[in-house]
């Protein structure tokens, strides 16, 4: 059963077209790697998939529900992380996770909390505010705010940004993990084509919001003649034709 | 139910936790009304002593300056707290939580009546200590004007909401003048038939002109005045109905232009 169906998306604003009729599925399980550059569409096909931004056209079905309709129903099941949003930061890292907890609507909330500070070793900075802690740390809380309610399918926004190889790796290992004990589906907008290569079972390269090819990422790899993920992204980028 | 509830909480948690770890934010929400009671408490004194038999008309001044705070604090009290959800870039996680729009308007409703009633609680102590004015006195009814008061806060931020969801936090400026700029027409110091005649069907189309009627009408002739009160009842559905449209509508069209991503930008 797939976690995430998309069905001919498009998103046009008033002289831009955004996402242009793109579909793909992402099965439980999966690893879906979004990648493109800037202004791709990657942001805006990504907010449609969680229901901050109602497409033109086509249809989006999250854990069988569709997006349209019922997007409640589907986003109680999932959750989401971004660098580039950020939790309060004048709470205390527990009292963001209790605040969370709440609206997913967690049971037994403490007791995942205390669950969540040992698997990302958030004991030392819990009642400290967010708003102060270093990069690594506040990617450990949102990374701890995204699995509160042990989500079936997780979207990430680029989650190793701005982090040293080795935060970087903790968050890679941690994902992997995540998606191996509960068969979660993931799907990860990303800029690093080794993170991408690591973890994604599949990839779609997008480009003026088509999606240009899609793959696995030793296939694409292949395909393009290339040595590894960035070689082909670049490729792509820059219109050159495939070397094989 | 249970988990609508729970949401609701979450966000009133999320604002109550802010309040309680810094003492410089509680003081703000009391500071406004205490200084007004300060400078119009004095200045009822200043009459009562300079036009001896002016006691009913200090007495109105007095209450007018607290029961009008009930607006002003329960509007700033909406629209600061969606302002803080902005201002820590923390909408995002919002609204892809479960959290439905009618629950996180609700949160906001309830955070603003925590909100006016500690802001009010020092400038009615500071009326009755300072200038032997307990407001209490109006009796049952008071109760009244403080609910539809309240009602005349809110309708105002939803009003407010949905204009940051249309202009993002440009429109912030709003959240702190539409209210004290209506203060002339809601008629608190005096009756509507001091405003210009053509003038006064604006300010008999808004609810604060009815119940400030009301309170004269309590104060002077010691008794409450129920068509006021049922005209400011009648007046409030009216215009928050129109809120709620307003504010869903503006909901609806901010997750069509992608507003809801770039509010705070």
């Amino acid at each position: 059963m797939n976690a995430i169906i998309v069905e001919h998306l498009v998103k046009r604003y008033a002289h831009t077209l955004a996402v242009d009729d793109i579909s793909f599925t992402l099965p439980r399980g999966g690893i879906l790697g979004l990648l493109g550059g800037n202004g791709a569409g990657k942001t805006t096909t990504i907010s449609m998939l969680l229901g901050l931004l109602v497409p033109t056209s086509g249809t989006v079905t999250m854990l069988g529900h569709d997006m349209a309709r019922d997007r409640f129903a589907a986003l109680e099941r999932m959750n989401f992380s971004s660098p580039y949003i950020a939790l309060p930061g004048r709470l205390s890292v527990a009292e963001n996770l209790r605040v969370y907890g709440h609206l997913y609507n967690v049971p037994q909330l403490e007791r995942r909390i205390g669950e969540l500070v040992e698997q990302f070793n958030l004991g030392k900075f819990l009642h400290r505010p967010a708003g102060q802690l270093s990069a690594g740390q506040k990617t450990r809380v949102a990374l701890a705010k995204a699995l509160i309610n042990k989500p079936e399918l997780l979207l990430l926004d680029e989650p190793t940004a701005s982090l040293d190889p080795d935060t970087g790796d903790y968050v890679r290992t941690v994902l992997e993990d995540y998606r191996h004990e509960t068969n979660a589906a993931i799907l990860l907008a990303s800029h690093n084509m080794a993170e991408v290569e690591r973890l994604c079972d599949t990839v779609l390269m997008m480009k003026a919001g088509k999606i240009v090819d899609r793959g696995r990422p030793d296939e694409l790899i292949t395909r393009y003649g290339r040595e590894d993920l960035e070689q082909v992204f670049l490729d792509i980028a820059r219109n050159r034709e495939i070397a094989a | 139910m249970k988990a609508s509830l729970r949401r609701i909480w979450g966000m009133i948690y999320r604002h109550v936790a802010i309040y309680r770890g810094s003492w410089p934010r509680m003081a703000e929400i009391a500071y406004w009304p205490t200084l007004n009671m300060l400078i119009w408490g004095f200045t009822a004194r200043y009459f009562m002593h300079a036009q001896p038999g002016a006691g009913a008309a200090a007495g109105a001044l007095i209450a007018g300056v607290l029961l009008w705070e009930i607006t002003l604090r329960g509007q700033l009290g909406v629209t600061f707290t969606f302002l803080e959800e902005i201002w820590s870039r923390n909408l995002g996680h919002i609204f892809v939580s479960p959290l439905r729009p009618v629950e996180m308007v609700a949160s906001l409703l309830v955070v603003s009546l925590i909100r006016t009633l500690i802001g009010l609680l020092p400038a009615t102590i500071i009326a009755h200590l300072m200038y032997r004015y307990n407001i209490l006195l109006l009796g049952p009814v008071l109760f009244l004007f403080f609910v539809n008061l309240m009602f005349m806060g809110w309708w105002i931020a939803l009003g407010i909401v949905a204009l940051l969801f249309r202009y993002g936090a440009g429109a912030e400026a709003l959240a702190w003048t539409i209210a004290f700029g209506i203060t002339p027409l809601a008629c608190v110091f005096y009756p509507v038939t001091a405003l210009p005649v053509w003038l006064q069907p604006v300010a008999l189309a808004l609810p604060a002109a009815h119940i400030f009627s009301g309170m004269r009408s309590a104060l002077f002739q010691h008794g409450a005045d129920w068509q006021n009160l049922a005209q400011a009842v009648a007046l409030n559905i009216v215009w928050m109905l129109a809120a709620i449209a307003v504010f869903g509508g503006e909901f609806r069209r901010a997750r069509i232009r992608g507003a809801l991503i770039s509010i705070g930008e």
